[in-house]
């Protein structure tokens, strides 16, 4: 056996069924062996589109996704694949070719120092120097990247150690002392937090993806009902609990609901649960309510980072979950429903307003429409900008897994081949890829990947010819001087669509989104719709740095 | 022109708060030892460094060295901070893969040792026997002799290091070489 079949056989012995990558010369190896192996590869057109996918597999499926590219700048453009999955602690491992060991140090052709580089935005990364070493180094990449706080690692495979013989084929050749994630909440925390619970009159979970990689829904809807509090999410949260419910708020932050960023403002106990208080969320550290905070996360160092904490409890959200259940139910607590009462009043009082038959199309209403069509399991993704934050704010996502951004590093062209990923996942179920004019076309040559794969996935592309954010930005804070924000009238993406042979089809008035994703979705084929969207709609926002409450611009709601 | 100047005024408040904030952290900055095991392989201490470039974290000094146990290593950062700081850098440590245990150190019952080595001027022999004599008091050892010069090395804690070194400043300093600090706590 070959150290590239070794990669394989390691792979497979994961449970890993398919590979999202682009070959190329120092990779050579790796892809000669796949030639005959029976590992799905889905070749993608750039190599980014590799780690999104890798990354919307993992993020819908909850299993490590990998991704494959050859050294130098294969492995550059993987670069911001890996920020992407770092920052949101998504399971990936990205494997990349390296020139081979005598010539490493030397520039070779192609040669980058891919450990160097990923240092900072991997959990982990290895550079396997023998071939014997590459399946201990698989088995444990695959172990830290989907255990405690996950996160992507980088296995860096020189061309030799592909081609090289293994003498033997071991698993443990090495252990890693260092790796313990705590899951288990100290008790003593966990009750001091029953306490600080049971003294306050109006507590408010905050739930961010950690709840949703822990898996731990069921049990945050158990304390939800357990103790009277409304849940509000980051956006990294959609989906941790249903939106639809009377309680579930909404998402808070700069862009976030009325209802949601009020209650965190007038709360005296604040649940935390596997969020990180980025600056998109509290807006500012300094004005955040600073009360009675319980912080439950399963990475110490989130703790204390950005706020300062009451009660810290370090493990998994799902079993200090169900452990503070536990200790709340043993101690037969009671709880007022007053505060519930005001805050489900609260969310109808400011429910946004979804409805308008504007021409040119609001945003709001396109979404109301794609809403009306799904079932709670379709997928969405999203790219990042206006219409990201539209959807998060607009669209009510009901199940964990099922709304998947970019969130902490905000990479626009993340959305659709994270679509690609997520239908190679799970393609039972539809999925959609809600994208932007701008971030669309960042990606758009993977249009080529579905059509040869079939993967019929829907694309709604919200058209405003603007990098909407940046231009609402500098609407707001830069003098409506519209630099560069612009993007012309070209290309018309449903002849960009047909040239993949993809359909396409126009969507400009209320109304006509809702039949043309029905069509889609009958057709079996992917689809793109250009939907064109009002260029002037702007969210209403918390300019960073103000308090939670302070939103700026006008906030519709659904009663007059 | 009044844009450019709204820009200048704007680059020049953030310059204030960021001064201001400088300054109010550096209240309570303070010096602090951590000790930390790690695995003994290549790259370890770049990643350990490239977590303080990248958290923006002040140290003063690192040594590194092998520990008791084979294949550990054993790191000593000196970290300049406030309480919050010092927090992140144990937790940003403890999280690399490659770290076993981090500790932050008991200044008050930790000893703190650097070794220096200073090449020195020798204009003469009365100042030959004038260098000397400081060395014997400071238990310095006189490491090699040339016809214009002395090596002397010496270890310490930084301070006994620091006031060697500036009255040796008077016979003129050719070369300084340290080691920075690293420490042990004592068993109380």
């Amino acid at each position: 056996m070959r150290g590239g079949e070794a990669i394989i056989k390691a792979l497979k012995e994961e449970g890993t069924d398919v590979i999202f990558g682009y070959p190329g010369g120092q990779i050579l190896p790796f892809y000669d062996m796949i030639y005959e192996s029976d590992l799905k590869h889905i070749l993608v057109r750039h190599e980014q589109s590799a780690t999104h996918a890798a990354d919307g597999y993992a993020r819908t499926s909850g299993k490590v996704g990998v991704c494959v590219t050859t050294s130098g700048p294969g492995a550059t453009n993987m670069i911001t694949g890996i920020a992407t999955a770092n920052i949101d602690s998504s399971p990936i491992v990205a494997i990349s070719g390296q020139v081979a060991t005598s010539l490493i140090g030397n520039d070779a052709f192609q040669e980058v120092d891919m450990i160097g580089i990923t240092m900072p935005i991997t959990k982990h990364n290895y550079q396997p120097n023998t071939p014997e070493i590459i399946p201990s180094i698989i088995k444990k990449s695959f172990e830290i990247a989907s255990s405690g706080r996950p996160g992507p690692i980088v296995i860096d495979v020189p061309k030799n150690v592909q081609e090289g013989e293994l003498k033997y084929y071991e698993k443990d050749l090495f252990q890693t002392p260092g790796y313990n994630p705590n899951l288990k909440g100290n008790i003593k925390q966990i009750r001091k937090a029953t306490e600080l619970i049971k003294s306050s009159k109006k507590p408010v979970l905050l739930v961010g993806g950690g709840v949703i990689i822990a898996d731990a829904s069921k049990e945050l809807k158990e304390l939800s009902n357990l103790i009277n509090a409304p849940v509000t999410t980051t956006m990294m949260g959609k989906g941790a609990y249903p939106e639809d419910d009377d309680k579930a708020l909404g998402m808070i932050g700069m862009h976030g609901r009325k209802a949601a960023n009020l209650s965190i403002e007038e709360c005296d106990c604040l649940i935390v649960i596997g969020c990180r208080f980025a600056d998109r969320t509290s807006c500012s550290l300094d004005n955040f309510n600073h009360t009675k905070i319980i912080h439950i996360d399963i990475d110490p160092a989130e703790i204390g980072k950005n706020i300062n904490i009451d009660i810290p409890i370090v493990g998994d959200g799902k079993q200090v979950l169900k452990s503070l259940i536990f200790e709340i139910k043993k101690n037969k607590y009671k709880f007022s429903n007053n505060w519930i009462k005001k805050v489900i009043r609260m969310r109808t009082d400011y429910y946004p307003k979804l409805n308008y038959d504007d021409y040119p199309l609001k945003p709001q209403q396109v979404i109301k429409e794609i809403s009306e069509v799904l079932n709670d399991d379709t997928i969405i993704t999203t790219d990042v900008g206006q219409h990201q934050m539209w959807m998060a704010h607009y669209f009510n996502t009901n199940k964990p897994r099922k709304f998947i951004s970019s969130g902490g590093l905000g990479t626009m062209g993340f959305g659709f081949p994270a679509a690609i990923g997520a239908k190679v996942a799970l393609p039972e179920y539809d999925v959609i890829s809600v994208t932007g004019d701008g971030g669309f076309l960042m990606v758009c040559q993977d249009l080529a990947t579905i059509k040869e794969y079939d993967l019929p996935i829907i694309i709604c592309l919200f058209e405003n010819r603007t990098l909407g954010m940046v231009y609402q930005w500098q609407e707001l804070f830069y003098g409506k001087r519209f630099s560069h924000s612009k993007l012309g009238n070209y290309p018309d993406f449903i002849k960009l669509a047909e040239s993949f042979g993809i359909n396409g089809e126009y969507v400009k008035k209320a109304g006509e989104t809702k039949h043309a994703v029905k069509r889609a979705i009958k057709s079996g084929e992917p689809t793109l719709l250009n939907i064109t969207i009002d260029k002037s709609e702007a969210l209403p926002m918390v300019p960073p740095g103000c308090r939670l409450s302070e939103i700026h611009g006008e906030y519709k709601t659904e009663k007059p | 022109m009044d844009h450019t100047h709204e820009t200048i005024n704007k680059v020049k408040i953030e310059t204030q708060c960021l001064r201001t904030k400088e300054f109010k952290r550096s209240d309570r900055m303070k010096s602090h030892i951590i000790s930390t095991l790690v695995e003994n392989r290549p790259g370890v201490l770049q990643k350990a460094l490239s977590l303080f470039t990248r958290r923006g974290f002040n140290i003063d000094s690192i040594t590194v060295g092998e520990s008791e146990t084979e294949d550990l290593a054993r790191m000593v950062f000196i970290v300049n901070g406030d309480k919050k700081i010092l927090e992140q850098v144990t937790k940003q440590l403890n999280k690399l893969v490659d770290v076993i245990k981090v500790r932050s150190l008991n200044p008050e019952i930790t000893i703190k040792r650097e070794l220096c080595l200073i090449k020195v001027k020798v204009e003469n022999e009365q100042k030959r026997g004038e260098i000397i004599q400081l060395t014997d008091i400071f238990k310095g050892i006189i490491l090699d002799v040339g016809e214009n010069s002395l090596t002397v090395e010496i270890t310490g804690n930084p301070s006994k290091i620091n006031s060697f070194i500036s009255l040796l400043k008077g016979f003129g300093i050719k070369k300084i070489a340290k080691t920075g600090s690293t420490a042990i706590e004592r068993d109380v």
